[in-house]
């Protein structure tokens, strides 16, 4: 598999886009992709956003891979809900990674809801929405078919392939099938593998959404309906494990909802409730729950030493390839220690590895918050490996 | 402060602010070798051999700070410390592995020390010298723990849990099985004693110590 992945296809190769694009591009493959199900798909689309400019020997391109719920929409207004891109603090002018200087490339991922081919695109065998017959993606088949997109825009070398959580496990997927072509690599509060309570959690999400009778046994579209209990639900329970003990007591402790009393009753008596419950209402306007099923099996089911017998280290094996490394002390969902094993893995491998501990309280999604301490491992790990590969 | 930031803090505090050891620790590396300096803080001593022996360097770092610095300065450097950090590297990983003012702030010295023999073809160890005779007068004659402008840290919040003397660690190295191929101990602000110096006098003058060892395999 690994071999297979190494040879560079040949492709016809795409002008490269115009500086901050303000609207998607599209990049449809030329040839069919086979998944590690055994399954192909005969045609994949990846919609895509960049920004920067790609310098004349392509050599300053950064591929930033999204989380779970992410999207393309790095470091530009997200059109759905009108915020600012979910990196905007990392990936933008004068950022740690810089769109002066860069010429950053952020797709969303095959099987995503945003553009690329996944559930609710068009299934060409029966021209309806593909739904739950679309094969299972794995974090694997996300990544050979971001090599396609990188392929098609003439690059052969990343100078940097940067993403957090499920993004890191892209990452890592990326250092480990095309190590030729990751100059520098930077996961972020991620795991080579997914734990059993992390599988757990998003058996628990799978099953709200299914439970929805709106999902209609996955043919909700068919149906004109849309489970947005069940994945609001679901929304609810992950967004508890992006957060900390601490972070929760801090912001909303006990505190009650526009009311001096209990009710005695159900209503969101607590300020923790109801942003739960907004947290959930909120996400179904933006995500499809198809996708949140797929999404969450690619994760579950990423485990990079299991291609390696278990031998994490040969991931990494007479790799080039510089890592930077971050993870936070009150993520639980991808701890210090699930960041240290990949670490351990490749300082076994002889890898030149960075590699950060971030203190604080706010839990998993510190790596999408404004942390000082982050931007200056990522800033300076960046700096040094452009002076390395002399890039100006 | 910490216990982590005090014992990153060491090697800057603990005997010598001009560092002079890391010029005779750089003296002993040979050009282009592949090293790990453990407790590496913020990496003056791999930036230096890079700069001068175009060495592969590696560092271990307790303080997030100081690999913050590290990393900016373009060296690969990881969060972590000598105690539960050495073990995943393969046998003869480095040409050299250094630990330089490190060791008396480890849990297990011992165990520390034949890590860095395992992990590299030859260690590099230096230390503070607790046999100096300053130190002796002020335990003596003072009946106190020494603390001065090298040793600034009193007893109950010091990261130096296990100091030695040069002896202590002549000792060490026999225990080990390693051999002490060269070693330079300094005194004064800036001189060296060499190793034909009998050991009592390089144990009273001596405020520190460098020592390249090897052997030591389990």
């Amino acid at each position: 598999m690994t071999q297979q992945d190494n040879q560079k296809q040949s492709a016809p190769v795409a002008s490269p886009p115009g500086e901050n694009a303000d609207s998607d591009l599209v990049f449809d493959a030329d040839r069919p992709l086979t998944l590690d199900s055994g399954d192909t798909l005969p045609a994949i689309r990846l919609a895509y956003r960049t920004y920067g400019k790609l310098n004349a020997d392509r050599s300053n391109a950064v591929l930033v891979c999204h989380a779970l719920t992410g999207d393309q929409h790095v470091a530009s207004t997200n059109p759905l809900t009108g915020k600012p891109g979910w990196w905007s603090l990392m990936v933008g002018p004068g950022r740690p990674i810089d769109t002066d200087r860069y010429f950053i490339i952020c797709p969303n991922v095959l099987g995503g809801c945003m553009g690329s081919t996944g559930p609710t695109s068009i299934n060409p065998h029966t021209d309806k929405p593909w739904g739950l017959n679309l094969p299972v993606i794995t974090i694997h088949d996300m990544v050979n078919a971001q090599a396609m997109l990188i392929d098609h825009l003439g690059i052969d070398q990343l100078f940097a392939v940067a993403g957090g959580s499920m993004g890191g496990m892209q990452v890592l997927q990326w250092a480990a099938s095309y190590p030729e072509r990751v100059f520098a690599a930077i996961p972020i509060a991620t795991g080579s593998r997914h734990s059993s309570q992390n599988i757990a959690f998003h058996e628990v999400g799978r099953q709200a959404v299914m439970a929805d009778p709106d999902w209609c046994g996955g043919d909700y579209l068919g149906h004109g309906k849309s489970p947005r209990k069940g994945l609001a639900v679901a929304r609810m329970a992950a967004h508890i494990t992006y957060l900390s003990d601490d972070a929760l007591h801090r912001k909303f402790g006990r505190a009650l909802q526009d009311r001096t009393r209990l009710t005695f009753g159900f209503d969101a008596d607590f300020q923790i409730e109801s942003y739960l419950r907004h947290q959930g209402l909120t996400f179904v306007d933006r995500f499809d729950a198809n996708s949140y099923l797929y999404m969450t099996r690619a994760m579950d089911y990423f485990d990079l030493a299991a291609d390696y017998d278990r031998n994490l280290a040969d991931a990494f094996k007479d790799t080039k390839t510089r890592f930077c490394c971050v993870s936070f002390t009150s993520d639980w969902l991808f701890p210090t220690s699930e960041n240290r094993t990949i670490v351990h893995a490749m300082t076994a491998a002889g890898a030149a590895v960075s590699f950060v501990e971030i203190e604080t309280d706010h839990g998993h999604d510190s790596f999408l918050l404004d942390l000082a301490e982050l931007f200056e491992t990522v800033g300076g790990f960046v700096n040094s490996a452009a002076r390395l590969k002399g890039l100006s | 402060m910490s216990t982590n930031e005090n014992t990153a803090s060491v090697r800057t505090m603990a005997a010598d602010p001009e560092r002079v050891d890391l010029h005779v620790v750089s003296g002993f590396v040979q050009p282009g070798a592949k090293v790990l300096d453990v407790g590496c803080g913020d990496g003056t001593l791999l930036a230096m051999l890079q700069d001068e022996k175009q060495v592969e360097a590696r560092g271990i770092e307790i303080a997030q700070a100081r690999v913050n610095n590290c990393v900016a300065r373009g060296l690969s450097v990881i969060q972590g410390d000598a105690d539960n950090d050495l073990a995943v590297y393969p046998e003869n990983a480095f040409d050299f592995a250094i630990l330089s003012q490190t060791i008396q702030a480890t849990r297990n010295p011992r165990i520390v020390l034949e890590s860095l023999l395992r992990i590299g073809r030859k260690a590099i160890v230096s230390i503070p010298n607790f046999g100096h005779w300053r130190i002796r007068s002020q335990l003596t004659t003072g009946g106190r723990m020494p603390v001065n402008e090298n040793l600034p840290y009193s007893w109950y919040d010091t990261p130096n849990i296990h100091f030695c003397t040069i002896r202590d660690f002549t000792e060490l190295v026999a225990a080990v099985d390693a051999t002490v191929e060269r070693s330079v101990t300094l005194y004064g602000r800036k001189g060296h004693l060499p190793q034909s110096t009998p050991l009592a006098i390089r144990n009273l003058i001596g405020n520190q110590a460098v020592f390249l060892l090897s052997g030591g395999k389990a």
